[in-house]
């Protein structure tokens, strides 16, 4: 097992869950308020399994906590997509749509990892994941196949996050170590699944794929956008400013 | 958002034999219905099955209640309370 590999996983999940946390209070219904929190709290706490599970690995005593808020931007290992802003619904559900299918494929492959810690992980984390995919692929069928002006803001936000969607199954060189290991599956073989169901909904959802097919990477090696440093000011100040604080 | 029509949602628990109403939501259709329903009304385990009917399909009695249910208050004759059960008979 790798330290970084668990990084990877983990904080996807929790850049993931502070952005949706930030629609708490601000859903555009009640219902989906509900709903949105609901996934962040899903993903949070598989945050917080994969980190404590990396703190231990890692053998320096630090706990998901150290881990979560006391390291810089450069040493986060989430994807890009995951930090970029909520902007406006659209965005979000198409983000988060974005996400599902790659968690959910990632996950199912994990339940047949040599790592069996992981393994439990995965089957726990599966469960919401599903759940998840099922959500966001029929809002974007929902808004897609809506209004004019709704499919008009879901082409919008699909245009522009689309650029960050190739680096979730572009293996890093940890990614490959794992595969090798037998602890993660190989990426190459979950893209094509990723593709197909993204074709299959967005077909439906009557919205266009884009052409465009120039990625941006960098996340899971540390490279990240300027958002990450904004979120990550937010999420640890706290705890930065106090260290040890509790409830 | 004010097109979507109101549901009243019904949930049965793991234990429970009949579905009780817990309150309402808007949705736009049955299935967006069923999954707020489980994210609002079952996060802290309250079920296993989840009933949601549009609010303009139930209908209610709302004509005077002491006249509609009255007739039924005098006829004891309809209880079953006139004989005894042998010991034998453990739950009726």
């Amino acid at each position: 097992m790798n330290f970084q590999y668990l990084l990877q996983l983990g904080d996807n999940a929790l850049i993931l869950s502070q952005r949706l946390g930030e629609w708490c209070g601000h859903g555009p219904v009640l219902e989906q308020d509900i709903a949105m929190t609901n996934i962040a709290l899903d993903l949070l706490g598989q945050a917080r399994m994969l980190l404590t599970y990396a703190g231990e690995l890692e053998g320096q005593g630090k706990s998901e906590d150290d881990l979560a808020y006391f390291r810089d931007a450069h040493q986060f290992h989430s994807a890009l997509l995951v930090e970029q802003p909520n902007t406006d619904w659209a965005f979000t559900i198409v983000r988060q749509f974005f996400f599902d299918v790659f968690n959910f494929y990632n996950y199912s492959a994990l339940l047949q990892s040599r790592d069996e810690r992981l393994a439990a992980i995965a089957e726990k984390s599966l469960k919401e994941v599903t759940y998840h995919l099922r959500y966001s692929s029929e809002w974007v069928v929902r808004l897609g196949d809506g209004t004019e002006t709704s499919h008009q803001k879901m082409q919008t936000a699909l245009d522009e996050l689309w650029m960050f969607t190739g680096e979730l199954t572009t293996p890093s060189e940890v990614d490959r170590l794992m595969a090798e290991a037998g602890i993660a599956p190989d990426l190459l073989k979950i893209k094509p699944l990723w593709d197909a169901k993204v074709s299959a909904v967005l077909e439906e959802a009557t919205l266009k794929k884009p052409e465009n097919d120039w990625m941006q990477s960098g996340g899971k090696t540390g490279r990240h956008t300027e958002h990450l440093g904004y979120i990550l000011a937010e999420m640890q100040h706290l705890q930065r400013t106090y260290p040890g604080n509790e409830w | 958002m004010k097109d979507w029509p109101l549901w009243e949602v019904f949930i049965r628990s793991k234990q429970g034999l009949s579905h009780k109403h817990v309150g309402s939501l808007h949705a736009a259709d049955a299935q967006m219905a069923i999954e707020n329903a489980r994210d609002v009304y079952t996060r802290r385990n309250e079920g296993v099955s989840i009933w949601v009917v549009a609010s303009a399909h139930i209908h209610a009695s709302t004509e005077d209640t002491e006249a509609f249910f009255d007739p039924a208050n005098d006829k004891v004759y309809r209880h079953p309370t006139f004989y005894d059960l042998p010991d034998a008979v453990k739950h009726m």
